[in-house]
């Protein structure tokens, strides 16, 4: 917990819709879990009632099934298929359009990003973690991506210590969770009557400063570092190694590629719910009755045929080339590029997997073969 | 593509074995239809007045498969009169539901349903446009859609061919922010094998794509149905999933055909 905040305190279960209700008279719009085609996904919330209490995720690779929790805890699941990702890195967007004037020359007009300012609730350290790795690429270095940056500051965190690991989680070997370390403004860690609740920003604190709350005890404190520790416990799967450089790059010709490319879809949808992947395409779409045309960015992905297309010839024609990519990009590369690893071990990569691929199998299936 | 385009160019709607479902696609524009009728010169679209096949024209939107013999002369006409031409649907783009006769008897199948088959003439298979003659672009779906149909006039228009998006549903799923159906609900969800257009209308409201927009790029559909015996599909099952709209699509055919041997092999 952030030593520059005033202590933690503690929220019992009665106080949550207080919690939210200050958020909100903070003026964000809350998102908080909900289920939607049976899985939990991020809507928007206006009490605590509404959310779904007693819910927990059996995950599997290429599963995802909604179970219920003896507790009867309100965040007893590790996570859904997204969580901050798209409010930062929109899916789709417009981010200029040129139109001819009555003289006949080309008019160009950007476009500014005005998002609500929104709370997410019951965000992961892993997905914090993400968040990191997603501001190393759109804010750091010679280029800020100013749409990305608008969208941050918009932003208000309320993270969600896991105390239920998924069977897909490997965090805890990524270094990255399970309790929030940094990049929130309140985390908050679920005991059997309650919360304890710290602030690890100013306006985390502002909102914290609202709710007449006793400084949690010593043995609540302590119960919540148990409980992660033994979070981090459970996990059955990691990664070899934060590293996998060697591992990986000097295997690229290895016969793992041909079978994983035999089961892999090439769906990209390991990208699309990975909380790092940052990649993209840009398109025009004309509109000849307006007299305009829109330039728009949309989320790309390396399984698609358009993203290894250089003139005239495709560098990645096939999925072996093409998971080859991912893999090597995500554990290998990503170092050289951010100084670390680009997988946080939130594991939606093999859950949301339509064919069930586990990237901590396939690296460990390179490491017995090399 | 020529970039030399006329002002106002003339545009014919033909149709050929199809149910006409995708000239709606300019119909349901509702007022858009007007701004675009200022842009573009519609001579020839029967199903919203103009009625004039046999001209000259800057572009052809063509609906349907060819199946019969008429057909098969028609189109050749079309071609010659027509600078640009585009299938529209999955009719044209890929033969249609009526290509499930392909690998049947059609004749004995006359036979049995029509009292009087001597008026019937169709080929002995129903085959796409391009089957015979060169298509300059493919618009695909069952329906195609109003976006689809307006994107490729608003490119033709600056003179270019838009992107052809053979990216799989699920980048338009996945981009909508809607969990994976598959994955959550474990129905056998096509869209990681069909081609991106559609904006995940069937995932968006909790079921499974049935790949009404063809194959995508790069289908890997021998992975798809080993996931569908998983969930506890037969492949008796799965190659009826296969077996839909596009199932003479080369990509659709060859996966129902491997599945049927192993179901009877």
């Amino acid at each position: 917990m952030n030593a520059s905040f005033s202590p933690a305190r503690f929220l019992d279960f009665s106080g949550l819709d207080t919690l939210i209700q200050a958020i909100r008279s903070a003026g964000y719009r809350c998102m908080g879990p909900a289920i939607e085609n049976d899985a939990l996904v991020l809507r928007e919330l206006t009490g605590a009632r509404e959310l779904p209490r007693g819910m927990q995720a059996e995950q599997a690779p290429g599963q995802f099934k909604l179970t219920h929790d003896a507790e009867n805890r309100y965040f007893a699941w590790a996570n859904g298929p997204q969580a901050i990702k798209p409010y930062v890195f929109a899916p789709r967007e417009s981010l200029w359009q040129v139109r001819r004037d009555e003289k006949g020359s080309l008019k160009f007009e950007s476009f500014t990003p005005q998002p609500e300012k929104t709370a997410l609730i019951g965000v992961r350290a892993c997905d914090l973690a993400a968040l990191t790795l997603q501001d190393a690429h759109f804010l750091e270095g010679q280029y800020s991506d100013s749409s990305y940056a608008i969208r941050r500051k918009s932003l208000f965190m309320v993270a969600m210590q896991c105390a239920e690991p998924a069977a897909t989680c490997f965090c805890a070997s990524t270094g990255d969770g399970p309790t929030p370390q940094s990049g929130y403004d309140l985390s908050l860690a679920e005991l059997p009557d309650g919360f304890v609740v710290a602030a690890g920003s100013e306006p985390g604190q502002k909102v914290l400063s609202m709710l007449d709350l006793n400084e949690a005890t010593p043995e609540q404190i302590q119960s919540t570092k148990e409980q992660g520790e033994a979070a981090a416990r459970r996990q059955t799967r990691s990664l070899p190694a934060r590293d996998l450089r060697p591992l990986l790059m000097n295997n690229l010709e290895h016969a793992r590629w041909d079978e994983v490319a035999a089961r892999c879809l090439a769906c990209g949808n390991c990208t699309a719910v990975c909380p790092t992947c940052f990649c993209h395409a840009a398109l025009d779409e004309p509109d000849a009755a307006a007299g305009k045309s829109l330039h728009v960015r949309q989320w790309d992905s390396c399984f698609n045929e358009g993203h290894a297309y250089l003139h005239g010839h495709n560098v990645r024609p096939d999925t072996r080339t093409r998971y080859r990519q991912w893999l090597t990009h995500k554990l290998a590369t990503w170092h050289e590029q951010y100084g670390r690893s680009g997988c946080v071990g939130c594991g939606r990569c093999i859950t949301w997997c339509p064919a069930g691929i586990d990237l901590t199998e396939e690296v460990a299936a390179m490491a017995k073969g090399s | 593509m020529s970039a030399n385009i006329p002002v106002k160019p003339k545009v014919a709607i033909h149709k050929f074995s199809s149910c006409d479902g995708c000239q709606l696609a300019l119909l349901d524009m509702g007022p858009e239809l007007l701004s675009l009728a200022e842009q573009v010169d519609f001579v020839h679209f029967a199903e919203a007045g103009p009625c004039d096949p046999d001209t000259q024209v800057d572009l052809a939107f063509v609906e349907g498969s060819i199946a019969t013999q008429e057909d098969l002369d028609r189109i050749q006409r079309i071609r010659a009169q027509s600078k640009v031409l585009v299938a529209i649907g999955a009719c044209a783009t890929a033969g249609g539901l009526q290509a499930l006769r392909n690998s049947a008897d059609g004749t004995q199948w006359v036979a049995e349903i029509y009292s009087q088959p001597e008026h019937i003439d169709s080929l002995p298979q129903s085959t796409p446009l391009s089957a015979h003659v060169k298509v300059d672009f493919e618009l695909w779906g069952c329906p195609v859609n109003s976006l689809q149909v307006a994107g490729f006039i608003n490119h033709f228009l600056l003179g270019v061919l838009p992107r052809n998006n053979a990216d799989k549903v699920c980048t338009e799923c996945k981009r909508r922010g809607l969990p994976c159906v598959l994955v959550s609900r474990g129905i056998p969800c096509m869209g990681p094998v069909t081609r991106a257009g559609c904006g995940a209308l069937c995932p968006g409201l909790g079921r499974d794509c049935y790949g009404c927009y063809g194959p995508a790029e790069n289908p890997n559909t021998d992975a798809l149905a080993a996931q569908f015996r998983r969930l506890g599909l037969t492949p008796q099952d799965i190659a009826r999933r296969f077996e839909n709209v596009n199932n003479f699509s080369p990509a659709f055919l060859d996966a129902a055909q491997k599945l049927r041997k192993s179901h009877h092999g």
